[in-house]
């Protein structure tokens, strides 16, 4: 099976008690808001996070969006709007 | 250059390495970020930073060279402390030079308005009422599109 490693930050980590996680892909390939509404299903902190909440999205460490593409290998971490400086 | 660390930094040291680099050099800016003692009124003991290792300095990286497109900047330099910081502490520091000063004050307010909106860092507060993670605020979203 296609794995990924996911990644949580911040308050987002604090919120689903989880920082890393290995996911395995029921494809090849998946898109970003694919993988969220797997995520969404998990149980109710996930969905409200998942579908309520502002969650901004990297692949591979780059910025990307609801419709980019996720495969074996890649690094995907999910975050909240970002507050450095 | 892009640096994440702990450690404080040494704006004069800094500042040094800037003007070293090479003699058309006109104008140098120069900002640093503090920790301040009171956030929207509330009382501020200590901030803690957390940031995305590895995304956080590809996006720094980012920074300086989309402005470098835009403007005639020499170098730049940024420095952001991650980790434990009490109020008066130095948090971010930015440094830009080029020949004149038009294109370095541009460059440096521009580094740091998008800093604050794109790289990966975030902020829990710890006051008397408890820790709390901070939110995006929307007067810095707005003044990061003014680059747009």
């Amino acid at each position: 099976m296609p794995t990924i490693k996911i990644l949580y930050f911040a308050k987002l980590r604090d919120q689903l008690g989880c920082a890393e996680e290995a996911f395995e892909l029921a494809s090849d390939s998946c898109s970003v808001s694919e993988l969220k509404k797997t995520l969404a299903e998990r149980d109710s902190a996930w969905q409200q996070i998942f579908t309520e909440s502002q969650v901004l999205v990297a692949v591979n460490k780059a910025m990307a969006n609801t419709e980019t593409l996720i495969q074996a290998g890649d690094e995907v971490g999910f975050f909240p709007p970002v507050t450095g400086g | 250059m892009v640096t994440v660390q702990t450690e404080d930094f040494d704006v004069a040291a800094l500042y040094q390495a800037l003007r070293a680099d090479a003699p058309q050099i006109g104008a140098i800016v120069t900002f640093t970020g503090l920790v301040r003692e009171f956030n929207d009124d509330a009382a501020v003991e200590s901030l803690y930073l957390e940031h995305y290792p590895g995304m956080t300095e590809q996006v720094l990286e980012g920074l300086i060279a989309t402005a470098a497109k835009r403007w005639p900047i020499i170098n730049a330099t940024i420095v952001h402390r991650i980790g434990e910081l009490r109020p008066a502490e130095q948090i971010v520091f930015v440094g830009v030079n080029s020949a004149h000063r038009d294109a370095a004050f541009a460059a440096a307010e521009f580094l740091m308005d998008i800093l604050k909106t794109k790289a990966p860092f975030w902020k829990r507060e710890q006051g008397p009422q408890g820790d709390k993670w901070l939110d995006a605020k929307a007067s810095d979203d707005e003044r990061a599109t003014r680059w747009h």
